[in-house]
C-alpha cells in the first residue's frame, strides 16, 4: 500500500466510526424528541392528571397512566425480588462450590435462556405456567394467606391463572439469564489474592463469599439490578399474554393488571381516537424516561463502586 | 480498497435496479385494515392473480389502521369492521360499503357443559361482562338453563384486549340490551372492562378461554368453528333461542333494512326475526370519492366485482357469510360516486 491510499483508509475508518458514533447520540435524541411530540396532546390535555389518574376510557376519550404504571412497577419489582436471590445463588455456586470444568456449561445453559424468543415465554406462560398456577398455587395462597389482615388483601380474589404475580413470574425467568451473566462475571473479578487470603485463615466457601466477595462486589450488583430492571419494564409479549390486560389497580397480586408495554402492544393498532394515540405514545414517553433513570442510577452505581474499591 | 468500494457500489448499484425491476413487474391492488376479513380477502386474491394477474396487498393491520391509511391516502382501500358515520365519510371524502358478514359467538369452558348446551340472554351477558353475575350458578343463568348443572365456580371473563371490530360488536350488542353496560363500559373498538382479563387476538381469546376452568370468551363465528370451541346459544331479539351458524347470520343480514341506512352505516347485531343471530357484522370497504389514482381505484373495484360475482363458494368454506344479491347490486350502484377519471 502506497502512503496515499494508507492515509484515505485511515480517513474513510475515522469518518466512518465517527458518523456510527454520531448515529447512536442523533437517533436517541430526534426519538426522545419526536416521542415527546407525539405525546404533547395528552401532556397537556390532561395534565399532571394524566399520572395520578387509574382511568383509561376509549369510550369517554379520558386517559389515565397511573394503571399502567402500577403494573409496570410491581411486574417488574416482583421479577427483581424472585431472580436477584437466585442469581447470587447461582454466582457463588459457579464460583466457589461447582467443579471449574463444570461452570462453562452450566453458564452457556443459563444464557441459553436468554436466547429464548420473549413470544415463547408468553405463550408458555399462558398455556402451562398459568392454568397451573390457577388449580394449584392461587387457590392455595387464597386459601392459606387470603383471611389473613394484611397479606390477605395482596392474595385474594378468585383464580384467573393469568395477573401480575404470573407475570412477575415469567419476568423473573426472563432476567435470570442477564443479571446471573452479571453477577458471575462479577464473582470472578474478585481477587484471588483476597480469596485465597481468605481461605487460608480458614474461612469456608460461604464465609468467603459473604465476607469477601460480596462485599466486593455490593455496588457493582445493585448497579446490575438496575440494568435487568429495566429490561423487565419494557418486556412486551411475554407480559401481555400473561397479565391479563386490564387497566385496573387492585390490592391483589392475583388479580390482571396492565403494563405500559402491554398497554401500547394492545391499543396501538387500533386506536382511531388521536387523544387514545396520543396517550399510548405518552405512555411510552413515561417508560423511555424510567427505563433511561433505571440505566442513569446503575451508572452511577457502577461508578461510585470502582472509585471506593481499595487499589 | 478501492477495488473493495468498487465491488461494494456494484453490488448495490444491481440491488436497486432488482428492487425497481421487480416493482414494475407485477401489478397490485394496495388496502389495509381489519384483520377479521383477512383470511377471506386473501384467499379471493389469491384465485384473483391466478385469472388476471394483478396482486392484492392487504396489511392486516387492524380497522384503525385501515381507517388511518385510507385517510392518510397511502393505500387505495382501506377496511374496517366498524362502519364510519356520515358525517365521517363526509370529511374525509369517502365512501364506504359492506363486503363480508361475519358473527361473533360467545364460547365457554365450563366443566359438564357440552358445546351448545347453555343458553344465554344479551341482559345476562352483559351482566357476566359488567361483573354482576360472578358465579356460575348465577339466579340469572339459572332461570335461562333450567335443566343444566351449573356449578359454584367464579366466573372468569375473558376480553379481547387488543382494539378490535369483534370487541366493537360485542359490546354495541350489549350496549343495546343492557342500559347499564352502556352508561358503565360503553361501545367501542376497546372498551375499559370493568371485570375480567384480556387476552389479545382470537386466539388470544380462545386459548385463555380454554385454559382456564370457569371462562367466558367471545371469538369470530369463524375462529370458533375451526378451534371446535364450545360455543352458547343466544336468546335474539324476537326471544327466540338460536344457534351461531350460516343460516342465522343470513337471517340477521336478510333481516336488516339496508336501504335505509345512509351510507351503509348500519350495524347488524339485535336485527329482528325469529332467526336472527344477535351478534352479527359486516366487514367494510372504504374507499375515496375523488382518488389520487383514478387507475389503481378502478383496478381495486374491478376485484371486488370479481369477488362479489366468484367469491362465495370460497367464503363459505371459510365460514363467513356472503352479500345477499340484493345488497350487492345496492353496493355496485354506489360505486357511481366514485370519481375515476
Amino acid at each position: 500500500m502506497t502512503q496515499r491510499t494508507q492515509s484515505l483508509t485511515n480517513w474513510t475508518v475515522r469518518g466512518l466510526t465517527a458518523l456510527s458514533g454520531l448515529c447512536v447520540v442523533v437517533f436517541t435524541i430526534a426519538f426522545a424528541i419526536l416521542l415527546g411530540y407525539a405525546a404533547w396532546p395528552a401532556f397537556s390535555s390532561f395534565g399532571l392528571h394524566f399520572l395520578t389518574n387509574e382511568a383509561w376510557n376509549p369510550v369517554t376519550d379520558t386517559f389515565g397512566a397511573l394503571s399502567s404504571i402500577y403494573g409496570t412497577i410491581i411486574s417488574a419489582a416482583i421479577a427483581l425480588v424472585l431472580s436477584f436471590p437466585v442469581s447470587i445463588g447461582i454466582g457463588f455456586c459457579l464460583s466457589e462450590i461447582m467443579p471449574r470444568r463444570l461452570v462453562l456449561p452450566i453458564r452457556s445453559l443459563i444464557e441459553l435462556l436468554a436466547g429464548i424468543p420473549s413470544l415463547v415465554y408468553g405463550l408458555w406462560g399462558m398455556y402451562v405456567l398459568a392454568p397451573c398456577f390457577q388449580t394449584t398455587l392461587q387457590p392455595f395462597l387464597i386459601k392459606h394467606l387470603g383471611h389473613f389482615a394484611f397479606i390477605g388483601q395482596i392474595f385474594s380474589g378468585p383464580p384467573y391463572g393469568v395477573g401480575l404475580l404470573t407475570a412477575g413470574i415469567v419476568l423473573a425467568i426472563m432476567i435470570l439469564p442477564f443479571l446471573t451473566a452479571i453477577v458471575v462475571d462479577l464473582f470472578q473479578s474478585v481477587p484471588r489474592l483476597m480469596k485465597e487470603s481468605a481461605y487460608a485463615l480458614g474461612m469456608t466457601p460461604w464465609e468467603v463469599t459473604r465476607s469477601i466477595s460480596l462485599p466486593y462486589i455490593k455496588q457493582e450488583i445493585f448497579s446490575g439490578a438496575f440494568l435487568a430492571l429495566g429490561r423487565a419494564l419494557g418486556e412486551t409479549m411475554a407480559v401481555t399474554f400473561v397479565v391479563g390486560n386490564a387497566h385496573r389497580i387492585s390490592t391483589s397480586l392475583l388479580a390482571p393488571a396492565t403494563t405500559i408495554s402491554a398497554s401500547i402492544a394492545n391499543e396501538f393498532n387500533e386506536a382511531t381516537s388521536d387523544m387514545h394515540t396520543s396517550s399510548l405514545i405518552a405512555l411510552g414517553f413515561i417508560l423511555l424516561v424510567s427505563t433511561f433513570l433505571a440505566l442513569v442510577i446503575s451508572k452511577c452505581m457502577a461508578a461510585r463502586a470502582v472509585k471506593g474499591r481499595p487499589a | 480498497m478501492r477495488s473493495f468500494i468498487k465491488r461494494a457500489a456494484a453490488v448495490l448499484a444491481s440491488a436497486v435496479l432488482l428492487c425497481c425491476l421487480h416493482a414494475n413487474a407485477t401489478e397490485e391492488i394496495s388496502g389495509a385494515g381489519a384483520t377479521f376479513p383477512y383470511p377471506v380477502y386473501a384467499k379471493w386474491a389469491e384465485a384473483y392473480k391466478q385469472q388476471t394477474g394483478i396482486g392484492l396487498n392487504y396489511q392486516s393491520i387492524g380497522s384503525g389502521g385501515g381507517i388511518k391509511q385510507i385517510k392518510a391516502n397511502t393505500v387505495t382501500f382501506g377496511a374496517s369492521d366498524k362502519p364510519l358515520t356520515t358525517d365521517e365519510l363526509k370529511d374525509g371524502d369517502l365512501i364506504q360499503w359492506p363486503m363480508i358478514i361475519g358473527g361473533v359467538v360467545p364460547v365457554i369452558n365450563v366443566k359438564g357443559i357440552a358445546p351448545g348446551q347453555m343458553v344465554l340472554d344479551g341482559q345476562t351477558l352483559a351482566d357476566i361482562y359488567l361483573g354482576e353475575a360472578k358465579y356460575w350458578d348465577d339466579p340469572s343463568i339459572v332461570k335461562i338453563n333450567p335443566k343444566l348443572k351449573l356449578p359454584h365456580q367464579p366466573i372468569v371473563q375473558v376480553y379481547r384486549s387488543d382494539g378490535s371490530g369483534t370487541n366493537f360488536l360485542f359490546t354495541y350488542y350489549l350496549t343495546s340490551v343492557n342500559s347499564k353496560f352502556g352508561q358503565k363500559v360503553g361501545a367501542n373498538a376497546s372498551v375499559q372492562w370493568p371485570a375480567g382479563i384480556g387476552a389479545k387476538g382470537n386466539e388470544g381469546v380462545a386459548g385463555m378461554t380454554m385454559h382456564t376452568d370457569g371462562a367466558i370468551g367471545y371469538v369470530e363465528y369463524a375462529y370458533a368453528v375451526q378451534n371446535k370451541l364450545s360455543f352458547v346459544q343466544m336468546v335474539n331479539k324476537a326471544g327466540k333461542t338460536v344457534r351461531p351458524e350460516t343460516a342465522t347470520f343470513e337471517a340477521a343480514v336478510a333481516n336488516a333494512d339496508w336501504a335505509k341506512a345512509p351510507g351503509y352505516y348500519l350495524i347488524l347485531t339485535n336485527q329482528p326475526g325469529d332467526k336472527s343471530w344477535p351478534i352479527t357484522g359486516a366487514s367494510f370497504i372504504l374507499m375515496h370519492t375523488k382518488p389520487v389514482d383514478a387507475k389503481a381505484s378502478k383496478e381495486a373495484l374491478d376485484f371486488f366485482a370479481w369477488a362479489y360475482q366468484n367469491g362465495n363458494d370460497a367464503a363459505k368454506a371459510l365460514d363467513y357469510v356472503p352479500l345477499p344479491a340484493s345488497v350487492v347490486a345496492q353496493v355496485k350502484d354506489s360505486w357511481k360516486q366514485i370519481d375515476l377519471k
